[in-house]
């Protein structure tokens, strides 16, 4: 069996006030942070305490919000420290049920072009478009093969907020391989929805349109949100992802995108979806193995 | 039908009730009135459930006409108020019949009002609320503002049992005050280890000005400058600063993305971000940056967890003592 210990800093419980408690598990970006901010949050799910009102799995960290009059947070903050000593090790009987999803883009696409060519002024790069600028700082020789890099390793998503639905998708390759771009300089005041962006190290998919920060690199023909859940894949909820989920953002070419966008439209669209037993020791140990066969499934 | 014929918005008026909460997880803000002692306490005065959905109307009120016998009240911000342009008192209930037009003047302190009506207002639920959220046009009327020739629909008047009387008033001392610099108690952490002892001193000690934005997303600030301590920053977080790994933001939590305003987040906020937080407002707490308008002064005062519960337990029995006190 595969043992992985998670060799991460003690957590940081923090008050948000009366209503919040927010857990750092680390300041820093990783798969075994956000590993263990998932198993402690599913372990909190599974218990369903009275008077837990949000469980919020968020990158490295997480947040509760708690209704005070039903449980003191402070009781709260102990029954989640117990939790994160039964979290100090992954094994491979550690199992995610999740799904695998097939998310299209059009990469570089006239709509994200023209946003972001309006607010050159609040980049660190205005010379440039936010793909030739995230390729040069990252190594690349141009925006060709950033794309092959983008569209490529699948991505786990390791946050839902911002705005409702927004998935925060870190992709699942070894750090060496991550792609990291800083945020705007001064965030701009538009974005369209359905934008693919990128910040940090994650990449988002705008759920609406409105203010961003985040790199523009191209655009989803379907939607992260639903707000009258009328596709399929939204009539028990209004938002598509979930923490956990497992996404491939495949290049499509434009005449893809206008057929998916034709589904959209008249409400017919599906998402490619697989489930998937994910075992995040095993992907650990060999993420490309790993990354090889949540491909296979998700295409055969 | 009974309804609220919208004759004049105001400047910024939504419907709210207690919040949606239950969303936080899918990336959803609770909305919901900004000051729930004065929105709780419209409702009580009106003989409805505490939650039930009410106007909140910002800075300028409306002007509204009804079309059938009710009872309503007004709370929150201090405002000259009139039926048929004869004033009526503000926190207590006054009957109106079909054809009375209910009008605001300017609000001389404070900065939000909430007008309830018996009944409630009658908009479809979303998500388990009738909350407006903003942002994404969700909830409450059409999921915006009210606008000139709304007519919202109001629910069944008339309380079993009996409402409060025609003149049940909540005392003057459990009434909001609007001082000159409005404390904000606020637990200070999450991210604070990211600003210096200085920085977090400034924090505490600076009176600070309401900016132009401020609204019920959040309230930016003016006044004085934070330092951040200095470190490589670390993967994923982003090369400014003020940067963290994206990460889940409270309601009521501080922000300082330049380094120089601090932003308050609101009901209707974004739930995240990658900008480090250095604290949060106590829950009872966003009632009173609800009724500070650009302009106004405010300043953050350090509580710990115990402070904010008691707080917590101090408004609840405010609110017991106004149902005693209408229903008496």
């Amino acid at each position: 069996m595969v043992r992985t210990a998670l060799t991460l800093p003690p957590a940081r419980y923090e008050y948000g006030a009366d209503e919040f408690v927010f857990v750092e598990i680390d300041q820093a970006m990783s798969l075994e942070a956000n590993f263990k901010a998932m198993t402690i949050t599913s372990a909190l799910r599974a218990r369903a305490p009275e008077g837990v009102v949000d469980i919020c799995p968020s990158n490295a960290s997480y947040l509760i919000r708690v209704d005070p009059d039903r449980l003191h947070p402070a009781e709260l903050v102990e029954e989640l420290r117990a939790l994160e000593d039964s979290a100090a090790e992954l094994t491979s009987e550690q199992v995610l049920h999740t799904r695998v999803v097939d998310m299209p883009v059009l990469y570089d696409d006239p709509w994200t072009r023209e946003t972001l060519m309006r607010f050159r002024d609040r980049h660190q790069d205005p010379e440039a478009t936010d793909l030739e600028y995230a390729a040069r700082i990252n190594g690349f020789s141009g925006t060709g093969p950033l794309i092959d890099a983008l569209s490529g390793a699948p991505y786990i998503v390791t946050m839902l907020g911002f705005v409702p639905g927004l998935p925060f998708c870190y992709q699942m390759v070894p750090r060496e391989r991550q792609i990291e771009v800083p945020k705007y300089v001064r965030p701009r005041t538009d974005t369209p929805e359905r934008s693919f962006g990128f910040g940090g190290a994650f990449a988002v998919v705008y759920p609406v349109r409105g203010a961003g920060g985040y790199q523009l690199f191209g655009m989803a023909p379907a939607p992260v949100f639903d707000g009258t859940r009328s596709l399929p894949d939204f009539r028990d909820r209004v938002v598509f992802p979930r923490p956990g989920d497992i996404i491939r953002y495949r290049a499509v070419d434009q005449g893809e995108f206008d057929r998916i966008r034709g589904e959209v439209e008249r409400g017919t669209f599906r998402y490619r979806i697989r489930d998937y037993a994910f075992r995040p020791a095993d992907f650990l140990a060999d993420p490309d193995a790993v990354t090889n066969e949540l491909l296979e499934v998700l295409y055969r | 039908m009974s309804e609220l014929i919208v004759h004049a918005p105001g400047l910024s008026t939504t419907v709210q009730d207690a919040g949606r909460d239950g969303h936080y997880d899918i990336g959803m803000p609770p909305s919901g009135a900004l000051d729930q002692f004065s929105f709780r306490a419209a409702n009580l005065l009106v003989g409805n459930r505490e939650t039930a959905a009410a106007l909140e109307a910002t800075y300028i009120g409306p002007q509204l006409e009804f079309t059938d016998a009710r009872t309503v009240a007004v709370t929150g911000a201090d405002v000259a108020v009139s039926r048929n342009g004869e004033p009526v008192p503000m926190w207590q209930a006054v009957r109106v019949r079909a054809g009375d037009v209910l009008s605001f003047e300017m609000i001389s302190a404070g900065a939000r009002l909430y007008i309830a009506v018996g009944g409630g207002i009658d908009v479809p639920e979303y998500l388990g609320s009738r909350s407006t959220y903003t942002l994404t046009g969700l909830g409450g009327h059409e999921g915006r503002r009210l606008a000139e020739g709304d007519r919202l629909p109001l629910g069944a008047a008339g309380t079993p049992g009996g409402g409060p009387s025609e003149g049940a008033a909540v005392p003057e001392e459990l009434r909001p005050a609007f001082p000159e610099v409005t404390a904000l108690r606020t637990v200070v952490g999450l991210c604070s280890y990211r600003l210096t002892e200085a920085g977090l001193r400034s924090f505490l000690e600076t009176v600070w000005k309401v900016t132009k934005d401020a609204d019920r997303v959040g309230y930016r600030l003016r006044g004085g400058s934070l330092e951040f301590r200095e470190r490589e920053q670390p993967f994923g977080a982003g090369s400014d600063p003020a940067n963290v790994v994206d990460l889940g933001y409270p309601v009521g939590s501080i922000q300082v993305p330049g380094g120089d305003e601090p932003i308050v987040l609101l009901n209707d906020a974004v739930t995240g971000g990658g900008y480090a937080t250095v604290g949060t407002l106590i829950s009872v707490d966003r009632d009173r940056i609800a009724q500070t308008k650009t302009g106004d002064r405010v300043s953050f005062e350090p509580v710990d967890l115990d402070q904010a519960l008691a707080a917590r337990r101090d408004r609840n029995s405010r609110l017991n003592r106004v149902r005693r006190a209408v229903l008496g």
